[in-house]
């Protein structure tokens, strides 16, 4: 992509901007539909009907709120740290942002073409810590300093199991690069990663239910990292009024929310790629058998998307389904529970691999 | 050991059989409706908002003197010999001139005692539940057909009439006013 608009364009300035305009875009409008998804979702499975007066079925409720966020009056609190106040919202936004950097929505739109992509998702995914810790600590508030302690033990807690999925599945595939990860498993969905990979034998069929175990902790912990129901004690509505982002107002709560929707498919993307195939689609590309290859890489966009939503429905299926876990029962899980399968797994995959 | 892994399968297990749950009430028809579009049918004996036939009132006050908070509000003047006020539906003939009927919909308490006394069945209780209003004043509904000119000249007139009436008593002595006004009554 930016080779293409640097050979267009020729600037490198713009023709980096203009690849970074791509994903902000995409989170802009994910975060517009989603929420309304989410509202939709919510109030349907519990028998009601949601926004329904503006647009069609409420479409631009979203849009509504958006106006509303920017017209508000920007308070700050009296005590708050000033500087670190106003940081805060846009260094977690930040976090959340940068990791689209290396995600391959398609075999021509990769952003940055790192060979350690994975890595770098898990680590500037950490950012976000550091800007809730900030929010949390700088209203100088009880409620968000609670919150923010809470979410920091959450996230470093839940990344240790994230990331010995992601290390068992570098073992298998033996590369970083999220773009190398996802053509490994083009052609069948009987070649993603969740069926043991593209290389037929035994050791295949061995991995599968490894596999699946693998694909769930992945699922359950980064679903906790980017503090969702049921592991939304962060938040916790009803113990803490909001939690960290108890003091924000108008568009910097905007931000906090943009972030949680942004995170909420990042890690349905990373999810994707290590085990549902990245871009590739299940049943080959009408483009190659009709033999228009330009069409290609869209129906790869369209296949990533369309994995991604359907592993974020999946997410605000599981909100509206459970209740919120203690704080005692969060670690329990954690350490007692995914640490320990996690591990396992990890050394069977490594054994299974090896033969 | 054992408990360690069937809490394991209790909890993937009852995850499953909650999203079950949710999963299946996604597809069922919501129960919300669509209140300014669409509305409940009503019960047939409801009571809301008071409305006055003003054709077949005859201005009897007797609603005004049954209503426990007093927010109806009437005045009359009697009709003088030679003017015609037409008859109510059930055949009563009208006597007075309604020149104020007022009720006071902020004050109504829906009891419907008003509407029981009435001898014409000209108050009565409508379907219309949603009358809310900017200002308070607006709740004043007044009823009365006749304009404030009209109601003022209907006064003068009586006045006239009772005044030319004391002169024609005064030429005849042996008759007291206060008799023939019975009389026409």
């Amino acid at each position: 992509m930016y080779q293409f608009l640097y050979d267009l364009i020729g600037n490198e300035i713009i023709a980096g901007l203009l690849v970074a305009i791509v994903p902000l875009t995409i989170i802009l409008v994910f975060a517009l539909f989603g929420i309304w998804l989410e509202r939709k979702v919510s109030a349907h499975m519990q028998d009601r009907l949601g926004p329904m007066r503006t647009g069609w079925h409420g479409w631009l409720q979203t849009v509504a709120d958006l106006m509303k966020m920017l017209q508000k009056e920007d308070i700050i609190a009296t005590d708050a740290d000033k500087t670190l106040y106003n940081i805060a919202p846009v260094l977690v936004f930040t976090g959340s942002f940068a990791a689209y950097a290396v995600i391959p929505f398609s075999s021509k739109l990769l952003g940055s073409e790192v060979e350690i992509g994975i890595f770098y998702v898990l680590a500037i995914s950490s950012l976000v810590v550091a800007g809730i810790l900030m929010a949390g600590w700088s209203a100088n508030n009880k409620y968000s300093l609670l919150g923010a302690m809470r979410a920091a033990a959450q996230i470093i807690s839940y990344e240790i199991p994230t990331a010995l999925i992601v290390l068992s599945m570098v073992m298998l595939t033996g590369t970083l690069s999220l773009d190398k990860i996802s053509q490994m498993q083009t052609s069948s969905f009987w070649n993603w990663n969740i069926f043991g990979g593209a290389i037929f034998g035994l050791s295949k069929f061995l991995l599968i239910p490894f596999m699946f175990v693998g694909a769930l902790i992945l699922f359950i912990s980064t679903l906790a990292e980017v503090n969702r129901i049921p592991f939304d004690i962060p938040e916790a509505e009803s113990e803490l009024v909001a939690g960290y982002f108890t003091e924000y107002c108008g568009m910097k709560w905007g931000m906090f929310m943009l972030a949680e929707y942004g995170n909420m498919f990042a890690v349905s993307a990373i999810i994707v790629i290590l085990f549902f195939g990245g871009y590739q689609s299940p049943i080959g590309y009408f483009g190659n058998s009709v033999g228009v290859q330009w069409l290609v890489p869209f129906e790869q966009g369209f296949w990533f998307i369309a994995k991604g939503l359907t592993l974020v429905f999946v997410q605000m299926w599981l909100r509206w389904t459970l209740p919120r876990l203690r704080v005692d029962q969060l670690m329990t899980v954690c350490w007692k529970y995914l640490i320990p399968y996690a591990f396992l797994n990890l050394i069977i995959i490594g054994i299974i691999s090896l033969l | 050991m054992k408990q360690y892994f069937k809490n394991t399968f209790d909890g993937i297990f009852t995850v499953l059989i909650g999203m079950k749950v949710t999963f299946k009430h996604l597809f069922t028809p919501a129960v919300t409706i669509q209140y300014p579009d669409v509305k409940v049918k009503l019960p047939e004996r409801v009571r809301n908002r008071l409305y006055v036939n003003m054709d077949d009132c005859i201005g009897c006050d007797q609603c005004s003197r049954a209503c426990p908070v007093s927010c109806i509000e009437i005045e009359t003047v009697k009709s003088i010999p030679g003017e015609d006020l037409g008859i109510t539906s059930n055949g009563k003939k009208k006597a007075l001139w309604v020149t104020k009927f007022d009720i006071d919909i902020a004050k109504c308490c829906y009891c419907q005692l008003c509407v029981f006394p009435c001898p014409t069945e000209c108050i009565y209780m409508t379907d219309v539940y949603e009358f809310a209003e900017y200002e308070r004043s607006n709740f004043l509904y007044k009823f009365a057909t006749l304009t404030d000119e009209e109601a003022v000249q209907k006064k003068i007139n009586y006045e006239k009439f009772q005044t030319e009436k004391a002169a024609a008593a005064a030429k005849s002595k042996p008759e007291t006013p206060a008799q023939t006004e019975n009389k026409s009554e």
